[in-house]
């Protein structure tokens, strides 16, 4: 359909494309209408491998956010090409963005947690969209998670009586709850402090790592920057930086809550 | 309830948890919607009121077939008929009686100066016109001249008055320039035109009403012998009697008819009608506010759980979910204080206000109608959106 349309602009075959994750070429992408109509992305090209911790880089206004959310189908790829999981994702219909968002975990600023849910049913909301084969086994699946953040002794508690990095852990638990693929971080870190920023992002590479999950984390905020695999830096709408960081070792990363797990 | 509705649903009950989570606006909101069911119930009784007002002095006849003016629309407004014509129906195989019947209004002016409205009958004391037992046992009594019987659910009346007549001692008053003694009573109660009725011989009508020609009844009540083929008569009578003067309807087509023609070409029924169409908007409108309100305070949380993979059959189930718990709990008040409405309304004007077994379910039904349409426009704003549009 539109991927014929849409095609990648370069010729030749893009490098590491077997491997990659989410595969991008030409993306650009503008907000407004009219004489308003203002560009935010110009001719991204971008190949994001699995299983690593991928850092966005940028400041405000850069469109790293603007990117993460075309990658994580929460967007509508105006022109360019987004090949998610092997997804095209330029002209998908809703049915199509509903799979790959299944396939895949988001955390955002904001926790976005439901305050009328505890944590148990916050978490569970992560599992429940995959339908009831899911859900057999969801009490223990979600509590196991949530004891894995250090949430063992919360799991009835609504989000109104979590404190801010307890909240963002519970919303770490919904996105890994499903198993997702890749999970999408729009900075995570950005209304906690110093100690439960890095704890929750330390709990989010763990996690990841245990279970093989690629991860985009968007932020602005450099005292993570350590625990990155890779660092994309973005400025007025263009990718101007790209880092390899040596793989650090999973064994030897600080971590809280229970050290293994079954990966499911 | 939250284990029951997650057995129905087959999923968390979103929608139960979020409005048991803010019980100060589940309380206004079953509020709207009880006083939205209150509204359409105390319409639907008074329309109800109507037509059962309307049917009652037919079912009080002894009749079987009614013969009135062909431009009559309601018992108070069938012109003269020559008394001729009641011969002439006689004259038809199969009728067992008739007898004529004079329709009539007076002024019954009260102590304190106030004025009720009575319709009155005139009938022949000789024949049974109605069969209830209180007017066949007066039928002697009203043999002489300006004796009369009253309806005792006649509105605004001490009820005292009623049971010195029941006891025995005779009331006078005056109407017309005449003067009237009320000897006994019956019960058919007021509508919505008159408050009540009077009973008075052929003889002591044409004494209130001296411009009415005597030979000149109102109706003529038809009794059909038993067992008697009703088509074949009524098409018969109707062939015999001239149609430019006289119309036939059996007394049941004859209630449906003038019930129609209240309910609808009569301001009182439309008033009523559009006051069900009313409760149904203003029901509507509350419930769109709560659960369009309600969307507006959750779009994140609605949109984290788009962006998580849910479809927009989720979030209608979810808004639907709460329509239909805010339908089912708002109906019970609703229901409760309307019965004592009704009680309350019945006692302060003598209407038939009455609930009806018909009437809970069909409101209910038509409360789960309106907060599902309510429902489904509020999440219309989901559908579309890009969820990143919506945190």
């Amino acid at each position: 359909m539109a991927t014929s349309v849409l095609a990648p602009r370069h010729g030749a075959p893009p490098p590491h494309a077997a491997d990659a994750a989410i595969l991008v070429r030409g993306l650009d992408h503008w907000f407004g209408t009219g004489e308003a109509r203002k560009q935010v992305l110009f001719d991204i090209d971008l190949a994001i491998e699995r299983g690593r911790l991928t850092v966005l880089l940028g400041a405000s206004g850069s469109g790293k956010t603007t990117l993460l959310t075309l990658l994580g189908c929460l967007r509508e790829v105006q022109a360019g090409s987004v090949l998610l999981l092997g997804q095209e994702l330029a002209g998908a219909d809703e049915r199509i963005l509903v799979a790959c968002r299944r396939r895949l975990g988001f955390i955002f600023q904001a926790h976005n947690l439901h305050d009328s849910l505890t944590a148990m049913q916050n978490v569970r909301m992560g599992l429940e969209v995959h339908g009831p084969a899911a859900m057999r086994n969801w009490r223990e699946a979600c509590a196991h998670l949530l004891r894995s953040v250090g949430l063992g002794e919360r799991l009835d508690y609504r989000p109104a009586n979590l404190s801010g990095g307890q909240k963002q852990r519970v919303a770490v638990a919904r996105a890994l709850v499903g198993n997702p693929e890749i999970v999408f971080a729009d900075e995570p870190t950005a209304a906690l402090d110093r100690e439960s920023g890095l704890q929750v992002v330390r709990m989010l590479k763990r996690l990841g790592e245990e279970r093989g999950t690629t991860t985009l984390m968007v932020t602005h905020d450099p005292r993570i920057l350590d625990l990155a695999d890779r660092i994309l830096t973005m400025e007025d709408g263009r990718i101007v930086g790209d880092r390899s960081l040596p793989r650090s070792d999973p064994t030897s990363l600080p971590g809280r809550g229970g050290g293994h797990r079954d990966a499911g | 309830m939250t284990a029951v509705l997650e057995r129905v649903l087959g999923r968390l009950p979103i929608g139960w948890l979020q409005l048991i989570h803010n019980r100060g606006r589940l309380a206004a909101a079953l509020a709207g919607v009880a006083f939205a069911n209150i509204l359409i119930f105390m319409q639907l009784g008074f329309l109800g009121a109507l037509v059962e007002s309307i049917r009652r002095p037919y079912a009080a006849m002894d009749a079987d077939v009614i013969v009135a003016a062909s431009d009559m629309n309601t018992l108070a407004d069938g012109s003269p008929l020559p008394r001729q014509r009641m011969f002439e129906a006689l004259s038809v195989p199969g009728i067992a009686s008739a007898t004529p019947l004079s329709y009539g209004r007076i002024d019954w002016k009260q102590p304190d100066g106030t004025i009720r409205t009575l319709d009155v009958f005139g009938v022949d004391p000789a024949a049974r016109a109605f069969g209830t037992p209180a007017i066949d046992a007066a039928r002697d009594a009203i043999m002489n001249a300006d004796v009369a019987i009253i309806d005792s659910g006649t509105r605004n009346v001490p009820r005292g008055l009623f049971e010195k007549i029941e006891r025995g001692e005779p009331y006078r008053f005056e109407a017309k320039g005449r003067t009237l003694t009320v000897v006994s009573t019956f019960t058919i109660g007021g509508g919505f035109s008159a408050d009540g009725y009077l009973i008075v011989s052929d003889q002591t009508f044409l004494r209130l009403f001296p411009q009415r020609a005597s030979g000149a009844p109102n109706y003529i009540l038809l009794r059909l012998e038993p067992g008697i083929d009703r088509g074949a008569v009524l098409a018969q009578l109707s062939a015999t009697l001239p149609d430019y003067d006289s119309a036939v309807h059996t007394v049941d087509e004859a209630v449906a008819r003038d019930q129609a023609f209240q309910t609808t070409q009569r301001p009182i029924g439309i008033v009523f009608g559009f006051g069900i169409v009313i409760g149904i908007l203003v029901g509507v409108i509350i419930v769109y506010q709560v659960l369009s309100t309600d969307v507006a305070d959750h779009i994140r949380e609605y949109a984290t759980f788009k962006a998580i993979g849910y479809r927009q059959r989720f979030f209608l189930g979810v808004v639907f979910e709460e329509a239909l718990v805010l339908a089912c709990l708002g109906f019970v008040p609703g229901l409760l204080v309307s019965l004592l409405l009704y009680a309350a309304v019945s006692a302060a004007t003598g209407l038939p206000l009455a609930m009806t077994p018909a009437r809970p379910p069909l409101v209910l039904a038509g409360t789960l109608l309106m907060c599902t349409i309510s429902g489904a426009v509020a999440t219309r704003r989901l559908a579309r959106a890009n969820p990143a549009d919506l945190f």
